[in-house]
């Protein structure tokens, strides 16, 4: 599905040279629900951003599907992002002033969709995450976890072949984050593939697997035998 | 928005519409549709009789006045002068004769009387006296001007044209803001026939009012046709403006468009600021739409939208203010200029074209700033990097 080959991040801060990410390379399988932990600044969401296309690594090669995007140019790239791979932040980075189902029925209307098809599916996403309630409510009428679910039903409305959460649970408690989190394994078991970075090893640890980095290299990539 | 189309539109409108309502009434009140006149080095019109009877039987024409002008001095308070060393009470200028009721039914003439009444048929020493040869009306000093000072209705005034002197009683005064009625004196044709020794019934001017929709141009070119260019000067309405007052409309013109165009810089720059704090709040949303594959292009056209959205809305009621109520306001109460009663001209396809004006400085304001904003790094504006 996705391969990371020797990716380096480095960043110039003056003359210095900060390196980031030091050769990462791994590949994540159709239907895998992966996590990326370690500790605060060890690269987890840089290496997500190279993988889910929003940076450009400064070595080494992203493939997704068999296909090379690392020499993409920017447009391509940009369909990339709204055609194949789906997107959670940390904050959701929800629209404030749009509802729940204008939120997802953005990207469904770049990929060209009539408003028709558009809205059929955003209500589908939605009211598969659970939310079938709450469409015509803008974000600041909706909990945090709320928000959190109309970001990952933007993220899966258009049936994306990867779906990148960076950190979906920080800005949550820890009943609404066991909420989110059962959305992605439920989404993981209809055959969603999903990639997380996370620092808390209690969510890692619902993942079929865990690679975790320290100082931009993996130390450990484990198939997890004990998923709860 | 709606205030800078104002501005753009009204500024040049009552500009414009200051000496549009001086060339208005030289229209209503004097040239009529189409003005004939003498030759140059002509001192009347050969040959009148037949062209007011070729004018009048033209199928176009409504009404016809004519006139006889001849240069005329007039004085007062003759009677009561004491003291011969004292300069008289004279004004000079041009007196006309005209058909009273024929000049009332095509100008309208007597709507503009100020003081006292029209004249008659049966007045035939009775005279009318334009407001800027009278001191009470025209209170300025300019060398070489002499006015007529203490002359109220019912006075008696001592006419001279040439040789021929003759008393009149003033019957009326009359202001229009037209110097070819303010600085004129009006008498009977028949009493100037008799007074200036036209028997040969030759006038200096002829003005047709024409039906409504007739061309001033298929009218004059019948005119020429019949042989009139022979004898005098045809004229629509328009050439015969003095060239001044078309210079002064131009550079009236030209100044509403320099003031309209520092409106047009000013909005651009207001439409900038909003659309760039606008974008530039929204930085991370823009991040994310981005981030999630939101074309750029799309991004940037809905802030091209908003802006358009903003022009358009001020436009209209931009338009509403202008047509719906401050043109037809001005109309009716028109502003009170010393030399002519103003108005505001805001003409069409003259507003279109500001409208569509705006709007292009507008979505041009608009888009300059949203692809600013737009081109930023997208995972800069994601995580608020700067």
């Amino acid at each position: 599905m996705i391969i990371a080959k020797d990716i380096v991040k480095t960043f110039k801060s003056g003359e210095k040279e900060l390196s980031v990410l030091k050769g990462i390379s791994f590949e994540v399988k159709s239907g895998e629900f992966l996590s990326i932990t370690g500790r605060s600044g060890s690269g987890k969401s840089t290496l997500m951003y190279q993988l889910g296309l929003l940076d450009v690594p400064t070595s080494g090669k992203v493939i997704i599907d068999g296909k090379d995007v690392s020499d993409l140019s920017t447009d391509e790239r940009t369909w990339v992002r709204l055609s194949d791979l789906g997107y959670i932040f940390q904050d959701y980075a929800l629209i404030p002033e749009l509802t729940a189902l204008e939120n997802v029925l953005i990207p469904l209307m770049m990929l060209g969709l009539t408003l028709k098809d558009a809205e059929a599916k955003a209500v589908k996403a939605l009211e598969r995450i659970g939310l079938g309630e709450r469409l015509g409510n803008v974000p600041s009428q909706l909990s945090g976890g709320e928000q959190q679910r109309v970001s990952i039903a933007r993220a899966i409305a258009h049936e994306p072949k990867i779906v990148f959460a960076d950190e979906p649970t920080a800005n949550l408690d820890s009943e609404t984050s066991k909420v989110v989190l059962q959305n992605f394994i439920e989404l993981n078991r209809e055959g969603q593939t999903i990639l997380m970075v996370t620092h808390e090893p209690e969510y890692a640890a619902l993942t079929d697997r865990i690679i975790t980095l320290s100082d931009g290299m993996i130390v450990s990539d484990t198939i997890n035998k004990n998923k709860r | 928005m709606t205030l800078t189309f104002l501005n753009l539109v009204v500024v040049r409108g009552v500009l414009v519409g200051l000496l549009q309502g001086s060339t208005d009434v030289y229209k209503s009140r004097f040239a009529g549709d189409i003005i004939i006149t003498n030759l140059p080095k002509k001192n009347y019109i050969e040959n009148s009789p037949s062209i007011i009877e070729i004018a009048g039987n033209l199928p176009w024409v409504d009404k016809l006045t004519y006139r006889y002008v001849e240069g005329a001095s007039a004085e007062a308070n003759y009677k009561t002068r004491i003291d011969f060393t004292e300069e008289p009470d004279t004004t000079a200028g041009s007196v006309v004769g005209i058909n009273p009721a024929l000049e009332d039914a095509a100008t309208h003439i007597s709507n503009t009387v100020v003081e006292g009444r029209y004249l008659t048929d049966n007045d035939a020493e009775g005279i009318l006296i334009g407001a800027n040869m009278l001191k009470k009306y025209l209170d300025i000093e300019a060398p070489g001007l002499t006015l007529l000072e203490n002359v109220a209705i019912g006075d008696k005034v001592r006419l001279t044209i040439g040789e021929n002197r003759k008393e009149f009683v003033v019957l009326g005064f009359l202001q229009s803001k037209v110097d070819q009625i303010d600085f004129r004196m009006f008498i009977l044709d028949t009493t100037f026939r008799n007074l200036a020794g036209r028997g040969d019934y030759n006038v200096d001017e002829i003005a047709l009012v024409l039906k409504e929709g007739a061309d001033e141009q298929v009218v004059k070119e019948a005119l020429m046709a019949s042989g009139v260019g022979e004898y005098a000067r045809v004229q629509t309405w328009f050439e015969s403006l003095p060239k001044f007052l078309l210079d002064i409309q131009n550079t009236f013109g030209l100044l509403g468009n320099v003031v309209g165009s520092i409106g047009l810089v000013v909005a651009s720059i207001t439409i900038f600021i909003v659309i760039f704090v606008n974008a530039i709040t929204r930085k991370k949303y823009i991040g994310i739409l981005k981030g999630i594959g939101i074309d750029k292009t799309a991004i940037e056209f809905a802030y091209v939208l908003q802006a358009f959205f903003y022009a358009s809305v001020g436009v209209l009621a931009g338009m509403v203010i202008v047509w719906g109520f401050l043109v037809p306001f001005v109309a009716a109460h028109p502003i009170k200029f010393p030399f002519s009663d103003g108005i505001l001209v805001a003409e069409v396809p003259n507003t279109i074209v500001r409208a569509v004006l705006l709007i292009i400085a507008t979505l041009i304001a608009g888009y300059i700033p949203a692809r600013i904003v737009v081109k930023q790094n997208t995972l800069d504006a994601i995580l608020g990097r700067k």
